[in-house]
């Protein structure tokens, strides 16, 4: 057997000296550094080809289909301008430019959001900061890193847009070259200024505040451009008979809407390469203020990261001060069990002292209001027609307002297995009923969504004046509908569960979110499918007495038989919609193992 | 109070435990030890109900897990290597909830959870959110939490990684007293100082199976090793391989 002194031996004697450090190139510095992420994402990819070829499969036929159907869009708008005489160019480059205004903000949004992980808070920062690494080579790392992290899904969108312009305008087969020219730089300016604003946050509060302050910011700009967009009511620009002449129209198609933003130098490049004369100036500034931008950014980490970082390191004390609502809680609770209530309060301590879930209502209060502006000025009159109209509406929103809650239902329900994650040893070292947890993380999140869709159904059919009948239909649908909705958001959340994920807010773009969010659309579309024949004999018979005329044709002998027939299954659909997947979900929890 | 027969995980065609039969009556604290990979963790995580057997069978205080989970799992306390706790829950939520899970809630709990907390120095931390708690004292809550609704049973893996001295100290006092009251531990640890000085008997573990389990006397007679300690035995059972692989690593 050997001995320490042996080894110590080895150490100081035999073994040869490690050899001089030679400086290695930038380049190679930074390759090295990204190359975990890279060497994980093909680890990743590899893995998921060989144990989930049908997903793999399902996703990308997925992807295909959204392309194929932003392209088709895209190009019948397009084609549609083209021949529009004076007008459809510029109305063509106007809609570039509010595209990419709109990927602008959002880019930059998610740039502030991502340098905060990766340049802070991320897992591997350790290492680089104790390995001696060149500083240039760690913040060219990390700003790649965050520009890829921010921004493929937007560079996804932008694929099938710019190939529409590029097929609808001729842009040739220099175009991807071009349009590659006028997109880099536009994609590296907000990776760079987020990246910098987050340095001069980070310096300010602690890493940990700073991201909770980002999501509260983040949500708060994306509720505020949601709001400002509707509000100015877009739909008007639309109709050219508003403006007091073409004149003036077309003045205002020309003029560069932010004549300072990125979006519209890039878009200025593409729309003159596509419409000539080719114009050389915004390329030129765009790949100028790009480079500027990459050196000034890289002035300020110098100075402000090694700060910044070791700041990022500091854990505040938190003192969490619930005692009040501690109190009101088990006094609302205390018919429940104890181990029912505790989960229960854990459930609610923990949604509402993470900043990154509870902010997201802001979002859905946001939407709540654009979802009733809507209804508000929709032109309706008081004709037979126009009341039929104003109970029609209410069934076909329907449609749209459960599509609105299995959105909710994916960003709250979903997560809600996933997030015990690193803690399910916990609840399975417990003897705690899988039922108690389902029960407990059914209703936390059901409860809320209810009271969101009773109200935006009141709401809304208050405002269009819809009679009991409609009211009673829609009101009750939207009840059972939004009961199996979370359902079915839990079913699929403990299916495929994504315990190992570090943000939260992407468990719901997973592969399982996906699938839950599909079921919705087919369990939605199927209540509304067999409601809508019972509904369509009801209004009609309601629009010939309001007209005071008799139906061409006879009131079908039927028409009880239908309601009970198309309510029956309605609600059979969803009562099986909320039974199969609560139990579906209860069997797969119990299985659920953790190493 | 803790029977295992037969215990055995597979996953796919590696097998995790092989075979494992065992028992450790009431009263005893008893050591779990075996290098990296040896099946020890995954031994726990069974008793403890978190992973399912392949086969075999675990009864805690005479109860089959398998076919009274809730009844076995309310008489154990449970505390895993790594100290993953709700971020968000204040340390004395954190007990309220634990002692919640057990069906146990009022001023019991309560006067529990301050004591505890107090043991373990973390009085002045009970309404601080988890996240700003560094490793150790995570370690420490998850701990107090094994405590709070006094089991019957305590398993327990790798108890003293990330304590400091002082807490080490603690935990190790804890234990023999709670032993002596009549109670149950099953503990893990690579510590082999630990495991000489506290453990009633000793189980070394590789390969997913069993290959000595005695007093350390008993050990020492197997192993044909004299007056020789538990580090000589353990490598001894184990194999000095990893030893000569790292002078080969120096050398080369």
């Amino acid at each position: 057997m050997s001995t320490s002194g042996e080894v110590l031996d080895a150490l100081d004697g035999s073994a040869p000296a490690s050899p001089p450090r030679v400086a290695t190139p930038l380049f190679a510095q930074v390759r090295l550094l990204l190359s975990p992420k890279w060497l994980t994402f093909r680890a990743r990819v590899r893995r998921g080809e060989r144990g989930h070829r049908a997903r793999s499969v399902a996703l990308l036929l997925l992807g295909a289909a959204f392309w194929a159907g932003i392209f088709v869009l895209i190009d019948k708008l397009l084609a549609y301008f083209k021949g529009v005489p004076e007008i459809g160019p510029l109305l063509a480059g106007k809609v570039l430019g509010t595209l990419l205004v709109g990927f602008f903000s959002i880019l930059m949004l998610s740039n502030v959001v991502s340098a905060l992980s990766s340049f802070f808070l991320a897992r591997d920062l350790d290492l680089a900061a104790a390995a001696p690494a060149d500083w240039l080579a760690v913040y060219t790392a990390k700003l790649v890193e965050t520009a890829i992290a921010s921004s493929w899904m937007v560079g996804l969108m932008a694929v099938p847009i710019l190939a529409a312009y590029g097929v609808v305008f001729g842009g040739g087969p220099l175009f991807p070259l071009i349009a590659l020219a006028a997109i880099i730089p536009y994609f590296i300016l907000p990776a760079v200024l987020g990246s910098a604003l987050t340095l001069l946050l980070v310096n300010v509060f602690p890493a940990r505040r700073t991201r909770d302050i980002l999501s509260v910011i983040a949500i708060f700009a994306a509720a505020g451009v949601v709001l400002m967009i509707r509000l100015m009511r877009p739909e008007r620009l639309a109709r050219p008979e508003g403006f007091r002449s073409l004149v003036e129209f077309v003045a205002v198609l020309k003029a560069p809407a932010s004549p300072w933003l990125p979006s519209e130098w890039s878009q200025h490049a593409i729309m003159s390469w596509l419409q000539g004369p080719v114009d050389p100036l915004p390329f030129y500034l765009l790949w100028s203020t790009a480079a500027a931008a990459v050196a000034l950014g890289a002035a300020l980490h110098y100075r402000l990261y090694p700060l910044g970082f070791s700041k990022a390191q500091e854990s505040s004390r938190t003192i969490a001060s619930a005692g009040g609502l501690s109190a009101i809680a088990r006094a609302v609770l205390g018919r429940l069990s104890v181990r029912r209530r505790e989960l229960v309060l854990k459930e609610l301590r923990v949604f509402f002292r993470d900043t990154t879930q509870w902010s997201q209502l802001i979002l859905l209060a946001v939407l709540l209001v654009v979802y009733v502006f809507n209804i508000k000025f929709l032109p309706i009159t008081d004709t037979s027609v126009g009341v039929l109209l104003r109970n029609l509406i209410p069934f076909v929103n329907l449609l749209v307002a459960g599509f609105v809650l299995a959105s909710i239902a994916a960003r709250f329900i979903f997560p809600g297995v996933s997030l015990e994650g690193r803690t399910f040893w916990l609840l399975r070292a417990s003897p705690l009923d899988v039922g108690d947890l389902l029960w407990a993380k059914y209703w936390v999140g059901t409860l809320p969504l209810l009271v969101l869709a009773l109200l935006i159904v009141s709401v809304t059919d208050a405002l269009l004046h819809v009679d009991a009948f409609i009211l009673g239909v829609s009101v009750t649908t939207i009840l059972l509908m939004t009961l199996a909705l979370a359902a079915m958001a839990l079913c699929f959340g403990t299916i495929f569960p994504q315990f190992e994920t570090e943000n939260a807010a992407q468990i719901p773009t997973s592969f399982g979110g996906l699938v839950f969010m599909m079921s919705a659309v087919v369990v939605i579309g199927a209540v509304v499918f067999f409601e809508a024949r019972p509904v369509y004999n009801y209004l009609s018979a309601r629009m010939y007495a309001l007209a005071g005329t008799a139906p061409q044709r006879p009131r079908p002998s039927g028409s009880v038989a239908d309601m009970v027939i198309g309510f029956g299954l309605a609600g059979t659909v969803c009562v099986a919609a909320t039974v199969i997947p609560l139990k579906l979900a209860f069997r797969r929890l119990a299985l659920i193992e953790r190493a | 109070m803790i029977e295992l027969i037969g215990l055995t995980k597979r996953y796919g065609s590696f097998t995790a435990v092989n075979g494992v039969d065992l028992t450790v009556p009431r009263g005893e604290l008893f050591g779990f030890l075996g290098p990296n990979g040896a099946g020890k963790t995954t031994t726990m995580r069974m008793i403890a109900g978190i992973l399912r057997p392949t086969a075999g069978t675990v009864r805690i205080a005479g109860i089959d897990l398998a076919t009274d989970p809730v009844g076995a799992k309310s008489v154990l306390g449970f505390i895993p290597d790594r100290p993953f706790i709700y971020e968000k829950l204040t340390g004395a939520e954190f007990l309220r909830f634990v002692a919640g899970l057990f069906g146990q809630d009022g001023p019991s709990v309560e006067r529990r959870s301050r004591e505890l907390l107090a043991v373990f120095d973390l009085e002045d931390w009970r309404d601080e959110l988890v996240e700003s708690y560094s490793h150790g004292m995570r370690q420490k809550l998850i701990i107090a939490s094994a405590f709070v609704h006094r089991p019957d049973v305590i398993v327990v893996d790798e108890p003293m990684v990330g304590l400091d001295p002082r807490a080490a100290r603690t935990l190790k006092d804890l234990f023999r007293e709670y032993t002596h009251r009549g109670h149950t531990i099953m503990m893990s640890t690579h510590t082999l100082e630990v495991a000489e000085t506290m453990c009633d008997r000793i189980a070394i573990m590789h390969g997913g199976r069993i290959r000595a389990c005695g007093t350390m006397d008993e050990l020492r007679a197997d192993a044909v090793a004299g007056a020789e300690g538990l580090e000589t035995i353990f490598l001894r059972l184990t194999g000095d391989r990893a030893v000569r692989e790292l002078l080969g690593v120096l050398d080369a």
